[in-house]
């Protein structure tokens, strides 16, 4: 579904992210995990068409990303609260939102029945402008969102960060559920080694822009992105074991 | 601890996204800034003789007392739309061990020391050096007198800090003061009770105990303690910065649901402009500017200077072109991100901006037609300028916002946020106004008025007939500089 082809970005000659080959194929589960600064908000936006690639190409489904907006119609994101319009109230917003996707009012109020779980009663009829919801509701609101319109490709930024113990157990419910059927790609990063490795069929670790390791998630998986977190030494071992 | 202050502005200056436009028009700015300061200086050294030439029998002091009230409320109405109040990123400043009383008086402070406060000066001292020339009053008097004026502006500079937060705080707060201005004004002018004749002869009796310029500092002192009460009790994340949620106003505005399929961001376009206050003010702006007309149309000598109506026209029927247009796309900064990743075809973005800001031309020109009374050729002259603002104005606006790098904080109350809203924004729409004006003028000064016209409406029309293009030609502009917008929208602060 996604092809990254000799990707690069620098920022005044540093090079902050350089992928030669990468493929995520339709229907995958695919986790990105790196520490701060390893490059994956910068992948996602370049998914995104949002910065402009200092080399190589983003193919969605076959389209050059930053040369037509073809891509629009079947990719959704979540990156930041920057997604979210302040001034709205979370019902106008996902229509707002289910408008662009073709989705009429009748079609989100039967969209969002699904997520009156999710949502714990704190988001929808609260009379409350996204602006003044809490950090944690604004990004439930965010994700939802996404999920309008049956998207094919499906990118989420950090979903699990801010939100409380509750939410990321019903999130992660929730990404499973989406996979399930192997239509909906949806890539994920994060920083929590535990939620990527159940939700994630494959986590790719990024390190200082460079793919550093590329794994089909096993029992073994959390174990071996531990241990590589851990420390640099650690990381030969792993690698060396693995070869 | 200024200094560090100091150092932050210049920093949040020049490490801005929109460093080049800002440079750009601060040269300018200063190009104006001198241009004033030497017309303010030629008036105040002119001011004596002008006075004895036009008075003869009535000493100038006492002629330029009369002066002063409406000289105050001048500067009043000029620093209400032109003065840029100080801006500081206050927040992450709440938790520093910095001592509010302190941020708050170096915005106080900031705010004298401004080109606008230099001005009076450069009409107060040549005159005072004229009064102990050439008169017989008092050294001690005059210098009272010229601290007592000087004192009086810089109030004026402080109640203008005041109201222009209730203006954007709550806009019906200013009614009153706008009515009693306006009814003191027509006792004047009806010689009812002549308020400029009373604070004149205050002042004269000013000059006679010079001791009383204490009455005028101390009403400076008295609004200086008064804003810093204000902003200091404004100084909480919860009260100002945040904002507590109020009950929210949910009007769908579905009636633009008939404009097809730009209809879903008009509606957030009115939704955007309802419920913030920044952008709602522009809508109260350019109902306040209708009345512009009424200070040109009923005047004769601007009967045999038509070109005038170009500028009136143009001003009128696109006031909110100007004021909402150049900051297109700014508006969405907030969330431009998503808008660029969304399903959203850029082309239709543009078009409905284009929708908004014709519709508001069409309402505003409808307004204007009342002008008829003051002859045909008036509304024949408002339409054309709106045919002329529809078809070259709009894409010329549109097309210099994919230049636009600076965030506008949509959400940030209007406390310390007055971003944009200074010289500056007038500026932008000068060559808009301009060029019509200098197209206009050669044609009505030796073809005719008629053609004049004719040609203004026929600019507009071929821009609309254009437009297909135009769009491709704006479009390709915005695409070229989306990933420089997306950047600039995310930097927070200045």
């Amino acid at each position: 579904m996604i092809t990254i082809t000799n990707l690069s970005k620098n920022y005044n000659g540093t090079t902050v992210l350089n992928i030669d080959h990468l493929k995520i194929p339709k229907g995958q589960s695919f986790g990105l995990v790196g520490n701060n600064g390893a490059g994956k908000t910068t992948l996602f936006s370049l998914l995104l068409d949002l910065i402009r690639p200092s080399s190589g190409n983003v193919f969605n489904n076959d389209i050059t990303v930053s040369q037509s907006e073809e891509w629009k119609p079947f990719t959704a994101s979540f990156i930041d609260e920057s997604f979210l319009i302040g001034y709205l109230t979370p019902e106008e917003y996902f229509n707002f939102i289910g408008e662009l996707r073709n989705r009429n009012k009748a079609d989100v109020a039967t969209f969002l029945k699904d997520f009156e779980d999710f949502f714990n009663g704190e988001i929808l009829n609260q009379k409350k402008y996204l602006r003044d919801l809490s950090k944690g509701n604004q990004k439930k609101v965010g994700i939802v969102a996404a999920l309008i319109g049956d998207p094919k490709v499906i990118i989420l930024d950090e979903p699990f960060a801010n939100l409380d113990p509750t939410t990321q157990i019903k999130l992660k419910k929730l990404i499973r559920d989406l996979t399930e059927s192997s239509e909906v790609t949806v890539l994920i990063s994060s920083h929590d080694l535990i939620h990527v490795t159940e939700v994630c069929e494959r986590i790719v670790v990024l390190d200082k822009g460079k793919v550093v390791n590329d794994i089909k998630t096993s029992e073994a998986t959390l174990k071996e992105l531990e241990s590589y977190f851990a420390g640099d030494q650690q990381v030969q071992e792993v690698q060396e074991d693995l070869s | 601890m200024f200094k560090h202050f100091i150092y932050l502005q210049w920093k949040a200056f020049f490490r801005s996204s929109s460093l080049g436009k800002s440079i750009g028009l601060k040269i300018l700015m200063g190009f104006l800034a001198i241009y004033f300061a030497v017309i303010f200086l030629l008036l105040g050294i002119g001011m004596y003789p002008l006075l004895t030439e036009f008075y003869p029998d009535q000493p100038p002091l006492h002629m330029a007392n009369r002066f002063v009230l409406l000289w105050l409320v001048m500067e009043l109405v000029f620093r209400f739309m032109l003065k840029t109040l100080p801006v500081m990123t206050v927040k992450p400043l709440l938790i520093a061990p910095i001592k509010k009383r302190k941020v708050v008086n170096y915005v106080l402070i900031k705010s004298l020391i401004s080109f606008y406060n230099l001005l009076p000066l450069l009409l107060i001292i040549p005159f005072g050096i004229f009064l102990s020339f050439k008169t017989e009053i008092a050294p001690l008097s005059i210098i009272g007198w010229m601290v007592a004026v000087y004192t009086l502006i810089l109030s004026v500079d402080y109640f203008n800090f005041l109201i222009k937060k209730k203006f954007t705080d709550n806009l019906k707060a200013l009614l009153p003061l706008v009515l009693i201005a306006a009814v003191l004004a027509a006792l004047e002018y009806f010689d009812v009770f002549r308020i400029t004749l009373y604070f004149g002869n205050g002042m004269d009796y000013l000059v006679e105990n010079p001791w009383l310029a204490i009455v005028p500092v101390l009403l400076f002192a008295a609004l200086y303690k008064l804003n810093q009460h204000n902003l200091e009790r404004r100084f909480y994340l919860d009260d100002s910065l945040g904002g507590p949620a109020k009950e929210v106003n949910t009007q769908e505005f579905n009636w633009v649901r008939r404009f097809g399929d730009i209809a879903p961001f008009l509606q957030l376009d009115l939704k955007l402009i309802w419920r913030n206050k920044r952008p709602k003010t522009t809508i109260f702006l350019s109902l306040i500017i209708m009345g512009y007309g009424l200070i040109f149309y009923p005047q004769d000598t601007y009967e045999s200077m038509r070109t005038m109506y170009v500028f009136v026209g143009i001003f009128m029927t696109g006031i909110f072109m100007i004021n909402f247009g150049q900051f297109i796309p700014a508006w969405d900064a907030t969330y431009y991100s998503m808008m660029m990743s969304q399903n959203i075809p850029l082309k239709k973005y543009l078009a409905s901006k284009v929708g908004l800001i014709t519709f508001s031309i069409v309402v505003l020109t409808i307004l204007t037609t009342p002008y008829v009374y003051f002859g045909t050729h008036i509304l024949v002259m408002n339409i054309a300028c709106a045919i002329y603002n529809i078809g070259v104005n709009v894409p010329i606006l549109l097309y210099t916002g994919s230049f636009n790098r600076k965030r506008i904080e949509l959400e940030k109350s209007p406390f310390m946020n007055y971003q944009g809203t200074g010289a500056a924004q007038w500026l932008v729409g000068i060559p808009l106004m301009l060029i019509p004006v200098a197209i206009f003028w050669p044609l009505t000064r030796w073809v005719s008025y008629e053609v004049g016209v004719a040609v203004l409406a026929g600019l507009g029309l071929l821009g609309i007939i254009l437009r297909g293009p135009i769009m491709d030609f704006i479009e390709r502009a915005y695409r070229k500089n989306k990933y420089a917008m997306i950047e600039g929208f995310k930097q927070t602060g200045e």
